[in-house]
Parts: structure tokens; sequence; C-alpha cells
């Protein structure tokens, strides 16, 4: 496994909002089925509590942080103990910005939700794509 | 006055243990005991949010752990609050073996049976809690 052959993906999994929850499933969404061979995920809350070889990934590989909210604790996390984030997705720009409104119920997304959590993990996929890309270019110079 | 009542998941993303405690937790928030217990970002407390410290500080505190790290109960701790209680996803397996929990992203079946059980064992606590508060 080299840097440029995986990226790790990291929601906040917020609990607070419905945002958080979208964060969540988009990010599962890759993992499971857009980009499953060369995507990874890393335990928000085990990476805070110190977990070495969440910190030790997110050095050694480019992480997307996908954060709920502006408040973007994944990647506030991963900058702050291991290393600057690829990329950084927050979903409530996102909605935002496709004029969707935040889902309501955070624990199971209605079929809005579900839509928007779907385009978010699009998003991400081709972020990744982007990534992984920009690597083979790397190291072909 | 009764202290406020803060349930807390782990929400852990790689198995279907984090997204139990995840569920068990909006089940009881959201529908078994709505308006009572409240809940907060642990990503956020654990990043040092003063707002969730405070609360975390002042407040009951239930874990709700996916595995055996209990990355929620030790965060609590750490950010200063002290459990009143804590649960524990790989606990509930070992009591009801049938159940075998798969799936990650959308619980299935026997997830949610798990879920259901662990939120009614939340729901219990809180009520526990609750005459607790009254009592002192």
């Amino acid at each position: 496994m080299s840097p440029g052959t995986i990226v790790g993906v990291v929601s906040c999994s917020g609990e607070c909002c419905a945002l958080g929850t979208v964060s969540r499933v988009a990010t599962r969404l890759v993992l499971e089925d857009l980009r499953r061979s060369n995507t990874t995920t890393i335990c928000l809350p085990l990476f805070l509590a110190g977990g070495e070889g969440e910190r030790m990934f997110a050095k050694a590989y480019p992480t997307i942080s996908v954060d709920g909210c502006g408040k973007e604790c994944a990647k506030r996390a991963i900058e702050k103990y291991s290393n600057r984030t690829a990329s950084s997705i927050v979903v409530e720009d996102l909605l935002e910005n496709w004029g969707l409104a935040e889902p309501t119920s955070r624990r199971e997304l209605d079929e809005d939700g579900l839509e928007a959590a779907k385009r978010v993990a699009e998003e991400i996929a081709a972020t990744i794509d982007s990534i992984l890309l920009r690597g083979r270019r790397v190291e072909r110079a | 006055m009764n202290k406020q009542i803060l349930i807390i998941p782990c929400s852990g993303i790689g198995k279907a243990f984090g997204t139990i405690s995840r569920d068990a937790t909006f089940r009881v928030v959201e529908d078994l005991r709505r308006g009572e217990p409240d809940t907060i970002c642990l990503s956020l407390l654990v990043m040092g949010d003063e707002e969730a410290k405070g609360k975390v500080q002042s407040c009951k505190c239930i874990a709700v752990d996916g595995c055996p790290l209990e990355c929620a109960r030790k965060n609590i701790e750490l950010s200063g609050g002290a459990p009143a209680a804590s649960f524990r996803v790989v606990d509930l397996l070992r009591e009801y073996r049938d159940l075998r929990p798969q799936r990650v992203t959308f619980l299935d079946e026997d997830g949610r049976k798990l879920s259901a059980i662990l939120a009614e064992k939340i729901a219990s606590k809180v009520d526990e809690l609750g005459k607790e508060g009254l009592a002192q």
C-alpha cells in the first residue's frame, strides 16, 4: 500500500444535528460502494483519543475530512494531530450550494436526506479521484 | 434542581457496533425519553469546545461505546466529566449471541434488534439517574 493508492476519508459523524448523519452515511457509501478498493476510513473518536495507528495513517496518507457543519471537527483534528488534509468537505456548505434543506432526522435519513448523502458521496469520490490522479502525476514526474 | 442527563455515543464508523451505539442513543433522545436527556457531538467535545466541556462537567453523562476501546467513556473523563453510567455494544453481543449485526451504514435486522434492546437499557438508566436527582 503506497500513499498514491489509498485515501483516508474521515467523517465527523456529529451527533448534534442531521448534517453529521449525512457526513457519516456519505462516507460509508464511498467506502462500501463508490470507491471501495482505494479508500479507507478512520474512527474519529479513536483518532482523537490517541489511536497511534490512526494518527500515523493520517500522517503518511492523503486524507479527506467530511464535516457536517462549519465547526469542522474532523478537519481540525487531523491537522492538529497528524497532517494537513488533502481536501476538506463541509456538508452544510454543499447543501447550501445545491439549494437543499438540512434533513430533519438525525437517526434515519429520509428520502431527501439520503439523496443528499448520495450527492455528497459523489463529491467525495470525485475528490478521491483527483487526489489519486495528482499522486500518480507526482510519481511519474 | 435535577441535573440534565447527556447520552454520548462513540458513533464509531468502522463496524456495526458504532452504528448501534449511535442508533440506540437517538432512539432514547428522540423517542423513548424525548425531551429529557440530550446528546452532544463527541468530536466537538474532544476538540476542546468549551461549551461542550462545560455540559459534560455539569451533567450526568451516560457513555455508549461500541467496542472495548471505549472512546466515549474515555473522552468524557478526559474532558473533566465523570460518567454516571456506561454501556458497551460488545457486552450486549455476549448476552445475545444469536444476534450478529453485519451492516454498518444502515443497520440490518439484527443490528436494529440490538439497538432497540440497548435503547431500553439506556432509557431505564435515564429513569434511575432521574430518580437519584430527585432524592438528593
